[in-house]
């Protein structure tokens, strides 16, 4: 909790940090108990750096090299399930290595934080920068933020760890970020002085693990052998129990979507940084006629090409996603309430699909406004295909094009492809 | 079985047991039931040894030292069928439940 007395925002310094490197200096400002990680491109640097900080003795992290993604995990789930605060990172096809284990992290509602330096998938193999390997694990129940650029990186992974451990809450959370965009372009980074503004003053000390409920006794969550009665974290669970559980798990993802606000609000205080709400950043909304939706670093220069055309007179704005899971789809209708025109642009691939995953959720979430928005999908920049000013504008420009009544609207386009 | 299950309001989160395994009767998985004849029974307790579940169990004597016999209880027997395929005598048949 933040103090009364404490002079706020707190002392920060600047850094020159890429996003793997910021993410590494929250990771040690946080000083979880457990980090566990197996390197894989674009995400390598986050835990050289992070190991670094153990051998020079600045964090008392139990740091565990692990042989695999699946193990990594795993490593956390276990850590996590004794009490622990656990954190991992990982990219592409080590996220998807990851898979079976994601799904039991949640289930167990273990609040490990992971970061995710977005890359696409193989094959063929590439190293570069899209979503795809998020999308892969979209459904397996973890809180999934998606970060611009460096500075927030720093700041979301911090603001992970308070999320994922809200007693309301009590899932993992995955925080993204661009593959190479973000987590290897160094920019100036602020951070905090000293740690212990992060770890007293924002996150309270150690995690505190939730009291339950068993054979009429108190006792904690964890695998903690003082428990008055035992717990057994992973059993069975049948058609008779399974429901219920999943309900709950249900419920907590709906909760996180007023927490991640709550949370990035006691940030912002601590910080003086915002990111919108904390779930959806609006950008020259108010007014705008025509919206674009995204998510990670294209949106800074999707704004670089609004400013151009609001010059121009045009009536357009930004909706950029921070929040995958839970997807905001309320917010998102309130925001594009009164726009004619929404063009989506996924990262990602939508094999088989009518749209990328980010258009087919937002499009979903505005079907029940009356006037109906026509809204399109652009599939663009996979496999870290280079998505430059001229690229949004010449989308943006159909946008107005559609808006106009001079071109039919249609489901979807990939650009920046060649023909 | 018949007893009322609490909502998803009224468990505690993570799948954690919130009961003894006791009290998790698992009878009701049953799609054979095993049936003991007690005129075949050499009463050799194979059965007894090699039931998984602990659900065969042994009538003793009074000096408990002498088996009279063995039964099943049908509360955690899933009807796996290992007892009677095990009997050398086959005294154990295995019976389609009925409810």
């Amino acid at each position: 909790m933040l103090k009364e007395e404490m002079k706020l925002p707190a002392e920060q310094i600047d850094m020159l940090l890429n996003g793997d490197e910021a993410t590494a200096w929250a990771v040690y400002h946080v000083e979880p108990e457990v980090v566990a990680a197996f390197p894989i491109t674009p995400q390598t640097i986050i835990v050289e750096r992070f190991s670094e900080f153990v051998a020079e003795g600045l964090v008392k992290t139990e740091f565990i090299s692990v042989e695999s993604e699946h193990s990594a995990l795993s490593a956390c789930v276990g850590a996590a399930a004794a009490g622990a605060r656990a954190f991992t990172a990982t990219a592409a096809n080590g996220l998807q290595l990851m898979n079976e284990i994601l799904y039991i992290a949640s289930s167990l509602r273990l609040p490990i934080v992971m970061a995710i330096a977005n890359r696409a998938v193989s094959g063929p193999i590439n190293i570069h920068c899209d979503h795809t390997d998020a999308m892969n694990v979209r459904d397996a129940g973890w809180i999934m933020l998606f970060c611009e650029d460096a500075q927030e990186v720093y700041d979301s992974v911090i603001q992970a760890f308070k999320i994922a451990e809200d007693p309301r809450v009590l899932l993992p959370v995955m925080v993204n970020f661009d593959g190479f965009l973000i987590s290897h372009t160094a920019q100036k980074v602020k951070v905090f002085k000293d740690p212990k503004v992060v770890r007293e003053n924002f996150l309270g000390g150690p995690r505190k693990v939730v009291k339950i409920e068993l054979m009429n006794q108190e006792t904690e969550l964890s695998l903690n052998p003082k428990n008055p009665v035992p717990v057994t974290f992973g059993p069975l669970d049948l058609y008779d129990y399974y429901f219920e559980h999943k309900r709950q798990q249900l419920e907590a993802m709906q909760n996180a979507h007023e927490v991640i606000k709550e949370v990035h609000e006691e940030y912002a205080k601590l910080s003086g940084r915002r990111y919108g709400d904390g779930v959806t950043v609006p950008y020259l909304l108010d007014d705008a006629e025509i919206a674009v939706v995204v998510m990670g670093s294209a949106a800074g220069t999707m704004r670089y090409v609004i400013d151009e055309m609001r010059e121009e007179g045009i009536r357009i704005g930004l909706l950029r996603i921070r929040s995958f899971r839970p997807f905001p789809y309320a917010d998102i209708a309130k925001y594009l309430k009164n726009v004619k025109v929404v063009g989506v642009f996924d990262r990602a691939q939508d094999q088989g699909m009518m749209g990328g995953p980010l258009f087919l959720e937002t499009r979903a979430a505005l079907y029940d406004l009356d006037p109906r928005p026509k809204v399109v999908n652009y599939v663009f920049g996979l496999g870290g295909r280079d998505a430059p000013p001229e690229l949004f504008r010449e989308a943006f420009n159909e946008l107005v094009e559609i808006w106009k009544g001079t071109m039919r609207p249609f489901i979807k386009k990939y650009i920046g492809v060649r023909e | 079985m018949t007893e009322k299950l609490p909502g998803w309001k009224e468990i505690p989160i993570a799948g954690v047991p919130f009961k003894s395994s006791l009290e998790y009767k698992t009878g009701d998985w049953r799609v054979f039931k095993p049936v003991i004849d007690d005129n075949k029974c050499i009463k050799c307790l194979m059965c007894n040894i090699y039931c998984p579940d602990m659900s065969i169990n042994v009538k003793w004597d009074e000096t408990k030292s002498k088996p009279l016999g063995v039964y099943v209880n049908y509360d955690y027997c899933k009807g796996c069928g290992i007892c009677a395929e095990i009997c050398p005598v086959k005294a154990i048949t295995m019976v389609v439940e009925e409810r």
